[in-house]
């Protein structure tokens, strides 16, 4: 399977974004997947970025990017100014997983959120073989990781309940970005959901 | 460094014989004000970006003077060929703002009223004023509408005036290290600034020029304590440490560190060529910025009468105008949902940043104004 922007997860999320809508991307980085929307969608977004190497790619790809630390919450937001806030794989990235959860459907209605799971098989018999897992997308060392939570989509899910969040939809992926219908926490590697609350 | 120099320059002066009516009340009836430009207008004239000076800046942005090659504009490592406001693609325009001591009509300026040096006479001017001056000049040069108008500090804070006085006349609005307005401490440490020069025996309420004489003093202090606020501690930390000019204490009054003569350097040069109403004018502006007011305080109504795009950037250590109060610009045009791009910028300059040449820095407001469709 092909992919525009080689990121399986970029396709599911432009799938669930109606044009004219206002997007808010967590850790936008360079920006492809706003520029795939705005181009695609039409969409108004805005990016937020700590990277500067990625601040500086955004700005030459004429993205709305604002640099800064989610850890430090989206204070120059309005509460519901967009219609999505999109966190591509950087939740396992973030120390303050419920605050920017918290924040992301206070600035949004809808809260696109997409992880790497760690139950992934490939993973689980990486650890069983004695080492930390890297793959497609687990991309690191484990001295060099990003990554500060390691969670699956049962946890996550367990999150979601605890936290009264509404998962709307759930997607998940194989290595190779091909949709997974049974034994989700066991044969996906990549997990997207859609997530509202209660106002 | 990358890019080209402009070159050559040379000052130009427009005069205005339409009075401008002040912010204070005031009224000059007729004005001079010098500018430079580099780089040629396009025919649709739409290439045309507009940079606005700081406290102490003045016309010569960019290049040299024929006649003194050592004379170089204070913006020069960002303006010419190659460069981020790159002169083969714009046109840029720098000017010295009423008030000034550069050229354009100020305190120092004779009052045709009197035939004698304006003084404590010249009214107050605020950064709209300049702003509805610098419209006028952009009338003369046949610019209907800026492809962008940018500054840092004070300098930023005309962009964003700009932005909202007249909205139709910016498309963008690139705002370096400014405020939405100053806060108790800016103000404070402007008012002790200003209470030096005011103090000092030789100012004669203003009217100094009369006398032959200059409040050399108060200025030289004014200007020694201005700049403790430009730099960061990390950085005097860095270059001068307490490093003393002989090896040992003296144990006296007189210049012991280096950090001291440093700044005794720096006030003495600044107290040299500048004119002390001048500094209490543009201390004046400063104090007085405050756009949100016209809107009860509330700066997101203020920028929904903007239309401009914007680059907001900030450094991480500028104490004076931090990150922070570059974001209440940035949540405030977020409100609006107009097109902002933020870089918070990590330099060791303190606010002073803005002014030197970095890469990243650079390469941020290249790849801004790059995007920028003529």
């Amino acid at each position: 399977m092909t992919h525009t922007l080689g990121r399986p997860d970029f396709e599911l999320i432009a799938g669930w974004i109606e044009p004219g809508h206002r997007v808010l991307d967590l850790g936008c980085g360079d920006g492809s997947l706003l520029k795939h929307l705005i181009e695609l969608r039409g969409v108004q977004g805005v990016g937020v970025e700590i990277d500067d190497a990625n601040v500086l790619a955004a700005i030459k790809n004429g993205i709305n990017v604002i640099q800064g630390n989610l850890e430090r919450g989206l204070d120059e937001f309005t509460d519901q100014a967009f219609d999505h806030v999109v966190l591509s794989r950087t939740l396992q990235t973030v120390r303050h997983t419920e605050g920017i959860l918290r924040e992301m459907l206070r600035v949004g209605r809808e809260a696109v959120v997409s992880f790497p799971n760690f139950a992934y098989w490939k993973n689980l018999r990486s650890v069983l073989d004695g080492r930390m897992p890297v793959s497609e997308d687990l991309p690191y060392q484990w001295y060099d990781s990003p990554n500060v939570r390691f969670f699956t989509l049962l946890d996550f899910e367990d999150l979601c309940n605890k936290m009264g969040l509404i998962i709307r939809e759930r997607s998940v992926l194989d290595e190779e970005g091909n949709p997974v219908s049974s034994e989700v926490n066991f044969l996906g590697s990549l997990a997207v959901y859609r997530l509202t609350q209660n106002r | 460094m990358p890019g080209q120099s402009v070159g050559a320059v040379e000052l130009q002066r427009a005069h205005f014989d339409q009075p401008l009516h002040l912010r204070s009340g005031g009224v000059l009836p007729a004005y001079d004000l010098v500018y430079e430009t580099y780089g040629t207008l396009n025919a649709a004239k739409s290439n045309a970006i507009l940079v606005c000076h700081a406290l102490s800046g003045h016309h010569h942005v960019a290049g040299h003077y024929a006649h003194q090659p050592e004379n170089i504009g204070w913006w020069d490592n960002i303006v010419g060929p190659g460069r981020p406001l790159d002169t083969d693609k714009f046109f840029v325009v720098g000017l010295n703002n009423l008030g000034g001591c550069h050229g354009s009509t100020g305190p120092s300026s004779t009052n045709p009223a009197t035939g004698k040096p304006w003084g404590a006479d010249f009214p107050i001017v605020a950064v709209n004023d300049w702003v509805h001056a610098q419209a006028r000049l952009a009338d003369m040069l046949g610019i209907d509408s800026w492809a962008a108008v940018m500054g840092g500090s004070l300098g930023g804070m005309q962009a964003l005036r700009w932005s909202i006085t007249y909205p139709d006349r910016v498309r963008n609005a690139i705002v370096i290290a400014a405020a939405p307005k100053l806060s108790a401490q800016n103000i404070a440490f402007n008012d002790v600034a200003r209470q030096a020069i005011l103090t000092d025996p030789d100012f004669h309420g203003g009217n100094y020029y009369e006398y032959n004489t200059r409040p050399v003093r108060g200025l030289r202090l004014a200007r020694m304590l201005g700049h403790i606020t430009y730099l960061s501690d990390d950085q005097m930390g860095e270059k001068f440490g307490r490093e003393l000019r002989n090896s040992a204490f003296s144990f006296g009054f007189d210049v012991e560190f280096e950090v001291e003569s440093y700044l005794r350097y720096q006030g003495d040069k600044f107290a040299g060529y500048f004119d002390a109403n001048t500094y209490l004018l543009m201390t004046k502006a400063l104090d007085y910025f405050d756009p949100s007011r016209e809107d009860n305080g509330n700066l997101t109504a203020t920028m929904a009468r903007s239309k401009a795009n914007f680059l907001i950037a900030s450094f991480t250590t500028d104490w004076r105008f931090t990150p922070a109060r570059s974001k209440e610009i940035v949540a405030a045009l977020l409100a609006n949902g107009r097109n902002v791009a933020y870089a918070e910028i990590d330099l060791n300059f303190g606010h002073d940043s803005f002014l030197m040449e970095d890469a990243h820095y650079h390469g941020v407001v290249d790849a801004y104004l790059r995007n920028i469709k003529l």
